[in-house]
């Protein structure tokens, strides 16, 4: 395995399930089987309900543009990278993660809000991070 | 029993001060507020501080023998729940008189360990992965969605800006002085858009400190603390619940407006937190000082600015006047000068001043209602 510029994430006990999805390619979420709602990020009970009885699933991979900032001050790692969009990307299943977009050049522009998007994977060390792009597909 | 704030002072110095440690800069601030008390350390039973070197080092630094201590540690809001924490303790018996300080050489970073986010942390799975480099790129990250949902221009989040160095410009303190206009701002260095450079708080050395206990013991005329509260939400700003506002600010606004009894129209004088130019934003919606998207103007109108109807951030924030990176020290210093009638651009007729304090980004969050009045 290549080492990463960029920071690797190390999986705990509780996110592993998450980790491991995230290496097979797919987007694993919680979610509650009493109150019937996804959440993140991963907690051993249902931040709403309370309860325990939760299920990990595997969400669609499709989001929506929530917020973001371009950032021009790279951080280690990233110096190659121009400046880059540091989102939050609202996934269909309701819940929202931090993440970067990619396959598009990174303007105002080109990034308005409630944009769709969908999932992909970049490998980092032994981890894969999931970043999101076009839901259309890369544009550059 | 009237809790009251009866000492407050800053280091002698704001600013680049690569001479002094961080442990200095406490023990300065402290002296200077024990000096401004008229009490010594032998007056002093309990104490409160945040970060290094933390309260055991400071009261033995000191010389102080506690019976109380309270090392909170929430961001920069950690002073306002100091003095809440501090009111709580002193009505319940548990020590008389406590000193709170704050020392950081946030700019020279001497005897000033950076705290180490581990790659297994909330934050080092699942925001770190992704280029942050500090509050810049977190703190900042609402501001669109807010812009898009109310309909802020980019100019009325750079007037925020420009609204502040106003006070700055009166205050010889302050880092910055010079006036400035919403074209220089926009032409300021992009950070992080939509935050230009001078969007964002300044990274100073500073500290200050304060001395809470009763009325009675007080040896000057007493700022006294007529409500507080606190709250908190998500630790990480990825998970905040909605983007564009904060719960913490709303809960903390709440409950200390209810202890105190006293409506909007009561504040002649407001401090928001101001890490970043839409926090102060937020917190006068969050407030309840305006609606839900009317700050931005609200700001542009100047109602905010001096000869407005609610000074802000009088003493420039941390936008222009000084920002360690723990800044809520700051602001209460500013109300407690504009309720002695003793700030460098002083408001007339200060009898109410509010405070509202940012942890972390968007965090956690605490509010003083003080008044130079008994309740």
């Amino acid at each position: 395995m290549t080492a990463s510029p960029k920071p690797v994430p190390k999986p705990t006990p509780e996110t592993q399930p998450f980790w491991d999805g995230t290496a097979e390619g797919v987007l694993r979420i919680q979610r509650c089987r009493a109150c019937a709602r996804h959440y993140f990020y991963p907690r051993p009970a249902c931040p709403r309900c309370g309860s325990d009885d939760v299920a990990w699933v595997t969400a669609s991979g499709r989001a929506t543009l929530y917020s973001y900032v371009i950032n021009h001050r790279p951080a280690p790692g990233f110096e190659q990278d121009g400046p880059y969009a540091i989102a939050v990307v609202e996934l269909e299943e309701g819940v929202r993660m931090m993440t970067n977009i990619v396959g598009v050049e990174i303007t105002p522009e080109n990034l308005p809000l409630d944009m769709e998007l969908r999932v992909v994977f970049e490998q980092r060390g032994d981890v894969r991070v999931p970043l999101f792009e076009p839901a259309g597909g890369p544009t550059r | 029993m009237n809790i009251v704030i009866a000492g407050a002072a800053e280091t002698d110095e704001l600013g680049k001060l690569p001479h002094m440690s961080t442990a200095q800069l406490h023990l300065q601030a402290a002296r200077n507020a024990l000096a401004d008390a008229g009490m010594t350390k032998d007056d002093i039973d309990g104490v409160a501080t945040v970060g290094v070197p933390g309260p055991i080092q400071i009261a033995h630094a000191l010389g102080i023998a506690p019976a109380w201590l309270d090392g909170t540690g929430v961001g920069g809001s950690s002073f306002l729940f100091h003095v809440r924490h501090a009111a709580a303790a002193i009505r319940a018996g548990l020590c008389t008189t406590v000193l709170i300080t704050h020392g950081e050489s946030g700019r020279s970073r001497v005897g000033a360990p950076r705290p180490a986010l581990g790659p297994d942390s909330l934050i080092g799975q699942f925001e770190m992965p992704y280029g942050v480099l500090g509050p810049p790129t977190m703190f900042t990250l609402t501001a669109l969605r807010y812009m898009k949902e109310t309909g802020l221009t980019h100019e009325q989040l750079a007037e925020v800006a420009v609204a502040q160095r106003r006070w700055a410009h009166r205050n010889p303190r302050a880092m910055f002085q010079d006036l400035i206009t919403v074209e220089d701002v926009l032409a300021s260095r992009m950070v992080a858009y939509p935050f230009h450079l001078l969007e964002c708080c300044l990274v100073t050395d500073g500290g200050g400190a304060l001395i809470v206990t009763s009325e009675e013991r007080a040896r000057r005329s007493p700022v006294h603390l007529l409500g507080s509260g606190e709250s908190a939400e998500s630790p990480i700003i990825s998970q905040m619940e909605d983007f564009t506002t904060s719960a913490a600010f709303r809960r903390s606004g709440e409950a200390a407006f209810a202890e105190a009894g006293i409506a909007h129209d009561d504040v002649d004088h407001l401090m928001i937190y101001d890490a970043f130019a839409h926090v102060p934003i937020y917190g006068l919606e969050d407030l309840g000082f305006v609606k839900r998207g009317e700050a931005g103007p609200f700001i542009a109108e100047g109602h905010t600015s001096p000869g407005g109807r609610l000074p802000l951030n009088t003493n420039g924030g941390g936008l222009s006047y000084t920002h360690t990176g723990m800044y809520g020290m700051f602001a209460i210093q500013e109300s407690v000068r504009q309720l002695r009638g003793e700030a460098a651009a002083q408001v007339p007729d200060v009898e109410i001043s509010v405070v509202l304090g940012n942890g972390g980004m968007f965090a956690s969050a605490a509010t003083l209602v003080l008044s130079n009045h008994r309740p």
